[in-house]
């Protein structure tokens, strides 16, 4: 399997924003603005300050339903110590768009309950809003929590030890093809405006050509969809999709329909096995030709020294009552040292990194004037933004229309 | 002037970014992009160096089809209402941002969401008006389809927007303590509780957006029905309405005002906010002889064959434009057997027949052709003339309640309602009848609505069992 082509082979950086930091007591921390995480100005203040660090893009976390912690118990969660509560995803960034001008914009979007075809022009629009730097990282919602906001239908939850069963399996199977479903009605509504079907042709009083305005007529399992958008085509064509992928149903949907996935090596040696599933999903569906960039995934606790981001993380951990596990790797040690972890992987096939920073602004910090600026000085990072949308930071091309003729 | 008694009533403007119609006059060379952002900033920032109230966009959601094909004679495509609305607060301070969003094609939970998110993130600026529709055209785009019968649209909007009220709600302002010290991030582990029951929601959970700066956004409502006037005066705040000439638009006042009282609320709780267009000149006359020019350029004849198809309801492609009407009789279908689809101002046409006899009234009385007929009937010029003439008719109109003020309309984007933020708002200024700054926080306060209170909200609905 080859590693992914692209016109400069330097590492691309993205950040996860997520409330007050991935750490569930960075909240906590003396620099976070805990009582500000619903208003404009701290959105705000994080991306521009991952603009100044030349960050590629950032991704905006969101979810349906109330944060819970994964508890055994059905019923409200009894805790009070946690950031709850969130801002629509897209909102943020569209909110956040028109004041920053070079780093992509990819909020999360929950594909199970909504409907493709509102997605499809949100990010069309946040394309437009953003002069094209828009991407979307589509979110399957596997909780009957999530379906009873709806109410629409009735999934029993899916827990991981579910997943080794074949009922699990099944279920996970149909959640992710429904996925790729809506994600292929995305990119169809997205091509469904010709870039040049706006004519204002004064002699025959046609404003559009009707001829470069497509239907879709998607029919599938989950829904049919018939189109075309009320948005016209946005300016990247096909705004960036994302999703994150932990095993080997969600690697598929990575290779079959996305531009970038998101994964969680622990070590070195998961990363070959992981990029060769997402290789093979990708010749599967006949993309061998195109960039499908894999981006390791860590949650970063960053500081001056080894020790002092150990104490850090201790000092956290301790407010928060228990040590942080997640599904991603914890790095805990200098901008240097994450550096030298970041060009191995990178080495080992891996062409980027969404960071997640602990706390916030903290890690943010540190990526941004302590990793980007060593990564500079190693030659794996550029020192200036040399494209003006989030495909060209990816080293994609702007994609043909599937309807031109 | 005599002495009045009571201050005069405070105008309210408003700025409608022109739709997918014919209002807009897409071939002027003044006319700019409908879909790049900078249009919509220079829109919102003409409205906003007005003092106007808020920003309004209007939506649909399937592009409309005439005889089978997309339609392509008015300007097409439009962004995505929210998002565009998340992005204009970020070029704006004080303008409020009003987005239509459908009540049928849509899910409670997650436009509650959305407007909870928009009004955060523009500091209580985002309002909400709330349309229904029930046609299986627009139903093809979405997964649910065309399933709601056409009597069930009013039922639907009225529940989808009292759960969105009850789920606003589950928030009471209290839950978030961020205490660093004590570590308590919120005073309740159950914030945002809900479960909500009938005839077309089924959901419980809790809700994930924190109470925003407004509690709610504010609600408009623009159904002209029975039904569509009792859901306003039950529960909106304002309504978006077609009724902006004079004695038409005090009926429409009066009525409106008149139904308040039974769900316990005052008058100055509905503001009544006719949309309206407007051509300003040097002179009356001059502004009537460029309104005439503006008509023409509306109605061209193409298009003029495409609205009397409309009414109707059949292939006339053949029709000279500039002969007198068709002789024979419209075709009476109900929505499915439409020519044109994806259309409110089609569906209106209940009696094609009795329509088409007074057109035909109008053409023999005044010796008109078709697109003459055409341009009279389907006028929507109502303020023309001087600036001193405009300000002073819009003062007259809403003293005389006519309305609370109005949704302006310009025939030109992004720059048509320049002149008359130059020159007509000056003048209701010096009349003290508009703002000269914004005196509130939030939209609420610029347009003098009482916040609601968590507890009031539950009585002004009268469904509620």
């Amino acid at each position: 399997m080859s590693t992914p082509p692209s016109p400069a082979d330097r590492i691309r950086l993205a950040v996860a924003l997520d409330g007050a930091g991935s750490h569930p007591a960075a909240w906590r921390e003396p620099e976070a603005r805990a009582d500000e995480l619903f208003t404009a100005g701290y959105w705000v203040d994080l991306v521009t300050e991952a603009e100044q660090g030349l960050v590629d893009l950032v991704t905006i976390e969101d979810g349906l339903s109330l944060q819970t912690e994964d508890r055994p118990r059905p019923g409200p969660d009894p805790r009070t110590d946690r950031v709850r509560g969130r801002l629509d995803a897209v909102l943020v960034a569209s909110r956040v768009a028109p004041l920053t001008r070079h780093i992509g914009l990819v909020p999360t979007a929950v594909v199970t309950h909504t409907e493709p075809f509102h997605l499809s022009k949100a990010i069309a629009t946040l394309d437009y809003v953003s002069g094209g730097r828009a991407g979307v990282r589509v979110r399957v919602a596997t909780q009957q929590r999530d379906a009873a906001l709806f109410g629409r239908r009735d999934l029993t939850d899916l827990t991981y030890a579910d997943l080794d069963t074949p009922a699990g399996a099944a279920r996970l199977r149909d959640l992710f093809d429904e996925a790729a479903d809506y994600v292929e009605v995305l990119r169809r509504l997205w091509d469904s405006w010709e870039d040049d079907a706006e004519i204002r042709d004064v002699a025959t009083g046609r404003f559009i050509d009707r001829d470069k305005v497509h239907y879709i007529d998607f029919e599938g399992r989950w829904f049919s969809v018939k189109g075309p958008s009320i948005t016209p085509r946005p300016p990247q064509g096909q705004p960036v999709v994302a999703a994150l992928a932990h095993r080997s149903v969600p690697f598929e949907l990575v290779g079959r329909t996305t531009d970038l996935g998101f994964v969680t090596p622990h070590e070195t040696s998961q990363i070959g096995p992981i990029l060769d599933e997402i290789r093979s999903a990708q010749a599967a569906a006949g993309r061998d030709e195109e960039t499908v960039h894999v981006f390791g995934d860590l949650v970063v606790v960053l500081d001056e020294s080894e020790a002092a981001a150990q104490d850090r993380l201790a000092r956290l951990d301790e407010a928060a009552g228990e040590a942080y596990r997640c599904d991603a790797d914890i790095f805990t040690g200098t901008p240097a040292a994450l550096a030298d972890r970041l060009a191995d992987w990178h080495a080992a096939g891996l062409s980027g990194f969404r960071l997640r920073p602990a706390a916030l602004p903290d890690d943010l910090r540190r990526i941004t004037r302590g990793l980007a600026p060593e990564l500079q000085r190693r030659g794996l990072f550029h020192d200036r933004y040399e494209a003006s949308t989030l495909r060209g930071l990816l080293g994609l091309p702007r994609p043909a229309n599937r309807y031109a003729a | 002037m005599p002495q009045q008694s009571t201050p005069k009533k405070q105008i309210h403007l408003a700025a409608h970014f022109p739709g997918v119609n014919n209002t807009t006059v897409w071939s002027d060379p003044a006319s700019g992009s409908h879909i790049e952002f900078s249009s919509f900033v220079e829109f919102a920032q003409i409205a906003e160096a007005g003092k106007f109230d808020f920003l309004f966009l209007a939506e649909g959601l399937r592009l409309r089809e005439q005889g089978g094909e997309i339609y392509d004679l008015d300007v097409v495509g439009r962004p995505d209402t929210f998002t565009v609305l998340a992005a204009l607060a970020a070029v704006t301070d004080h303008l409020g941002l009003t987005g239509t969003i459908n009540s049928t094609f849509n899910e409670p939970y997650e436009v509650a969401r959305q407007f909870a998110s928009l009004d955060h993130l523009s500091g209580g600026r985002a309002a909400w008006n709330v349309v229904t529709s029930w046609d299986a055209f627009t139903g093809e785009n979405f997964r649910r389809g065309g399933y709601l019968p056409q009597d069930q649209r009013y039922e639907r909007a009225q529940t989808f927007l009292r759960t969105a009220q009850e789920l606003w709600d589950t928030w009471r302002g209290e839950e978030i303590l961020a205490d660093k010290v004590t570590g308590h991030f919120l005073s309740t582990p159950t914030p945002g509780l809900f479960e909500h029951h009938d005839s077309q929601f089924d959901i419980k959970g809790q809700f994930n957006v924190p109470r925003s700066p407004q509690g709610r956004p504010v609600i408009f409502q623009a159904g002209d029905s029975e039904q569509g006037r009792e859901f306003a005066a039950s529960g909106a705040d304002a309504i978006f309405s077609r009724h902006s000439l004079l004695e038409d638009g005090q009926a429409f006042y009066a009525d409106l005002k008149g139904r308040l009282a039974k769900y316990g609320r005052e008058r100055d709780d509905l503001l009544i906010l006719p949309a309206a267009t407007f051509v300003l000149g040097d002179t009356d006359t001059e502004a009537a002889e460029l309104a005439r020019e503006v008509r023409l350029q509306q109605v061209s004849p193409a298009t003029a064959i495409k609205f009397l198809e409309q009414l109707w309801n059949t292939d006339l492609s053949a029709h000279d434009p500039d002969g007198p009407l068709p002789t024979i009789d419209p075709v009476e279908s109900d929505v499915d057997g439409l020519i044109a689809k994806g259309r409110a101002s089609v569906r209106r046409h209940e009696d094609r027949l009795s329509e088409a006899n007074r057109w035909r009234a109008l053409a023999a009385a005044k010796g008109l052709t078709t697109r003459e007929v055409i341009v009279e009937v389907t006028s929507r010029q109502n303020f023309v003339g001087s600036p001193e003439t405009v300000a002073a008719t819009i003062d007259s109109y809403v003293q005389a309640d006519a309305a609370d003020g109005y949704i302006l309309v310009p025939h030109i984007t992004p720059g048509g309602l320049a002149p008359f933020v130059d020159k007509v708002v000056p003048l209701l200024q010096e009349r003290g009848v508009f703002r000269t700054e914004y005196t509130g926080a939030t939209l609420r306060d610029n347009l003098g609505l009482r916040t609601p209170s968590i507890e009031r909200s539950a009585t002004a609905s009268p469904a509620a069992s």
